[in-house]
């Protein structure tokens, strides 16, 4: 008995964001004959690359039973320091080294994310601060200090070949799509096939019953993240390359809601303790494809952060409904 | 015959079209103690639910004082006069007892909450209960025994005229049983009545006017405390006899294989000494808050122990600081917190059984075929009744749990094996496997503390008792002194150097 309603919740559990994605799919196809075309189609995926990618590591930190405010505020400060790297090697590796600079800012930039969410982490599990807290003050310091080095401008690079990296395709297919696709396989089977996945499962479920299991429960908090930091810095260096540069104002602005919000969406509780990277994916599309018909329906840009915010609280509605 | 203060028609309930109860006909006499055994799983829970308006029945009704009455929720159930003490606690920690007592009934005054008035109805109902425990204090403060004590004041507090009880002396002491016994004759003799449902059937006998046997959802048998003995008791539940329920005891080699001396904790232990020898079950009995948990925790490094404690394997001298440390010394611990440390209630049977042993399971991405086959040989091997091994155990039986986490705590291959309360909260025939499983482990040449408040547990299993009390040992027993009395001398203090 037990067990048949334990598979019918999960079942729902598993696609209820996925036909809620594809009821929009159909009302937009309706709605708007533009909509099915390839090219917006792939322009909704790149929309929703950046965000979508800092949503994969957002996944792990919130399944950990966390949250991480300052993404946004990182992209910014991991932007500007990549640009710099970037116009720093373009000199040092001369004329034929365009290519190895920008890699170099690719791995610095990541590296970089990485350290700034291993410092979220550090006070988060060594110093004991609730991840809410922490994460609100790196928010708020992360951004001044882009705001500081970029005097309130915008960074700019000096190579011509980097956007290259944020506007080039793979068979047909944008960069950063293909690179958040990738990524989500990836982060998926860490999350469902190794051993981190599952630690993190267990501290997100239940930390004291993973502390007398032998987990070392700080560590997989503070590697979660390290490891959306890591994603922050992806998404920077994508963000920085589309554009050639990267503005301290507006960089990842709000960029951690979305991330939060796709999680969400995608069905991972708050709560922690479970959750699903494919999910995240069907999140961000959704945020993206509703951002995309209220463009196309000519709705008012003012209002529709409102449908958003709506969406997100339909979404842990249905969720709350779901776990009673 | 007295007069019928509840009464239930035909009831019969059922989840997703399994029958679970069925066919239930009771009458509850005003100012009776009516004692409700079965084993987990038999329907005991289900009915008082039904009654205290947690679930409603699928067929069936109850008439509460002569007329028929519908209970939606339990707001409707306290309303007329029916009040259900949880076996899990209902009380939020964070707030003191008083104002749990009140939660939802707070007394007001022109608007605004009459704090003293609750105190003071507090303190008389509390010293009512014989318990000294401040109305000021926060919950979370409180010992697990005086939560209950609380609980049942909240109760009270309602001028209940039904009063159910569900296990609530499984986690008491002696002592406290007898005060709840006492307190709950004085309840009968002012008209209220207790539905009390236990596994102790020794405390039925006691207590109880009637007893009903549930078996599979069905009334087996409801009698007169007088006219069954415990044995039949058992017996009804089954519906077999119970063949002997503590296994024969093997002699240990002489080999001491886990040593700890002058172990100390920071204001809860103080300067333990013990060794454990090979194939010895080492039974360790005292009053509750008596350090036995602390002691253990402190083993496997969740407490911090002084630098003058040592700790040794197999004449190793060996520093346990976590559990990580703990695993590693093959020093495997269960927990008497089931739901709390033991096992994570979300995940399935097999991402339990293989959460400490993970490592075990993986180079880089985790073998699924492996776990699936090492969970298998623990379903089949401790008899774990579950639907599929992907059902998550917070659909288990407390029974089935229990083993689960005890498959749990084996799978690393311990040679050291503390049990903590291995038995507490289920039923007689899984206590049964529990104690054939331990005596089968001993055999092998495992090592095990048994950590019980269960007199009858630790007599019937250990090899040597040892007896704490205000986190100090008080004696070690060996071969005739492991008796009951003897036991509860140390345990209280009338005997040994405390």
């Amino acid at each position: 008995m037990a067990a048949e309603t334990a598979r019918r919740r999960f079942e729902y559990e598993k696609y209820g964001p996925l036909i809620a994605l594809a009821v929009l799919f159909i009302i937009s196809a309706i709605a708007s004959p533009y909509f099915l075309q390839t090219q917006n189609i792939l322009n909704i995926l790149r929309q929703v690359s950046y965000t979508g990618i800092i949503a994969l590591g957002m996944t792990f930190v919130i399944i950990s039973g966390g949250i991480d405010l300052s993404v946004g505020s990182m992209v910014a400060l991991i932007g500007g320091v990549v640009i710099f790297t970037l116009n720093w090697a373009l000199g040092f590796f001369g004329r034929g080294g365009e290519f190895w600079a920008i890699f170099l800012a690719l791995i610095v930039g990541v590296l970089f994310g990485a350290g700034l969410g291993s410092l979220n982490g550090l006070m988060i599990t060594a110093g004991k601060i609730a991840p809410f807290i922490a994460t609100l003050g790196t928010m708020a310091i992360f951004r001044s200090m882009a705001l500081y080095i970029g005097s309130a401008g915008v960074f700019r690079s000096q190579s011509s070949l980097y956007p290259e990296l944020g506007m080039g395709k793979l068979l047909e297919i944008p960069n950063p799509v293909v690179v958040f696709i990738g990524l989500a396989i990836v982060f998926s089977v860490i999350l469902n096939m190794t051993r981190y996945g599952r630690y993190i499962c267990a501290v997100g479920s239940n930390p004291k019953v993973a502390k007398y299991s032998a987990i070392k429960v700080n560590l997989t908090r503070f590697i979660s993240y390290a490891i959306v930091g890591g994603t922050a810095g992806l998404s920077a260096v994508f963000l920085s390359s589309r554009l050639n540069s990267i503005s301290s104002t507006t960089g990842g602005l709000n960029y951690e809601l979305d991330a939060i919000a796709a999680v969400i969406i995608g069905g991972t509780p708050m709560t922690g303790g479970s959750g699903s990277m494919f999910g995240t994916v069907i999140g961000a599309i959704t945020l993206g494809i509703i951002n995309n018909m209220l463009n196309m329906l000519g709705v008012s840009p003012y209002l529709q952060g409102t449908v958003k915010g709506l969406v997100i609280i339909g979404a842990v509605l249905i969720q709350r409904k779901r776990s009673q | 015959m007295g007069e019928v203060l509840v009464k239930t028609s035909g009831i019969a309930k059922e989840f997703s079209g399994v029958r679970v109860l069925d066919d239930i006909n009771i009458e509850i006499e005003r100012g009776e103690i009516f004692g409700i055994i079965g084993e987990n799983g038999a329907g005991k829970s289900t009915l008082v639910k039904i009654l205290s308006g947690i679930y409603t029945p699928t067929e069936g009704g109850v008439s509460f004082e002569g007329t028929d009455v519908s209970i939606g929720d339990p707001i409707q159930a306290k309303a007329i006069g029916i009040s259900m003490i949880p076996q899990e606690f209902n009380l939020i920690k964070e707030l003191s007892v008083y104002e749990n007592i009140f939660l939802g009934s707070e007394l007001t005054g022109k608007g605004f909450l009459n704090k003293r008035e609750m105190k003071s109805r507090t303190v008389k109902l509390l010293e009512e209960l014989r318990t000294s425990i401040h109305p000021e204090e926060k919950i979370e403060k409180l010992s697990v025994a005086q939560k209950q004590m609380v609980e049942i004041a909240k109760a009270l507090a309602h001028d209940s005229k039904l009063l159910i009880m569900d296990e609530p002396t499984t986690v008491l002491t002696q002592n406290e049983i007898s005060i709840l016994f006492d307190l709950m004759r004085r309840l009968k003799d002012r008209g209220v009545t207790i539905i009390y449902i236990s596994h102790k059937l020794k405390e039925i006998r006691e207590i109880c006017d009637r007893v009903m046997v549930l078996r599979d959802g069905l009334i087996i048998s409801i009698s007169s405390t007088d006219d069954v003995d415990e044995h039949e008791m058992a017996r009804k539940m089954v519906g077999r006899e119970l063949s002997q329920i503590f296994p024969e005891k093997t002699v240990p080699s002489d080999e001491i294989v886990f040593q700890v001396e002058n172990l100390s904790v920071k204001n809860t232990l103080n300067g333990i000494s013990f060794d454990l020898r090979k194939g010895e079950i080492l039974g360790f009995a005292g009053l509750v808050g008596a350090g036995r948990t602390e002691l253990a925790e402190a083993i496997i490094g969740i407490r911090k122990k002084e630098s003058s404690s040592t700790v040794s394997v197999k004449g190793r001298r060996v520093e346990i600081r976590s559990p990580i440390d703990a695993v590693k010394n093959k020093i495997a611990y269960l927990s008497e917190d089931r739901q709390g440390s033991g096992i994570i209630t979300a995940f399935d049977l097999i991402n339990n059984i293989t959460l400490i042993s993970l490592p075990s399971y993986s180079r880089i991405l985790l073998d699924r075929k492996l776990q699936k086959e090492k969970a298998q040989k623990y379903v089949d091997e401790f008899n774990i009744r579950a639907a599929s091994l992907r059902t998550r155990l917070e659909f288990f039986s407390g029974g089935n749990q229990q083993k689960v986490s005890l498959a749990k705590s084996l799978d690393p291959e311990p040679e050291v094996f503390i049990f903590d309360e291995p038995t507490r909260g289920i039923d007689v025939n899984a206590k049964r496997e529990i104690y054939h499983f331990i005596n089968e482990l001993v055999r092998k040449g495992v090592s095990c503390i048994l950590i019980s408040s269960e007199l009858e547990e630790i007599i019937g299993m250990s090899n040597r008792v040892v007896v704490m009390r205000e986190g100090k040992v008080t004696g070690i027993l060996e071969g005739e002194h492991i008796n009951e009395e003897e036991i509860m001398f140390y345990a209280t203090g009338l005997k040994g150097v405390a």
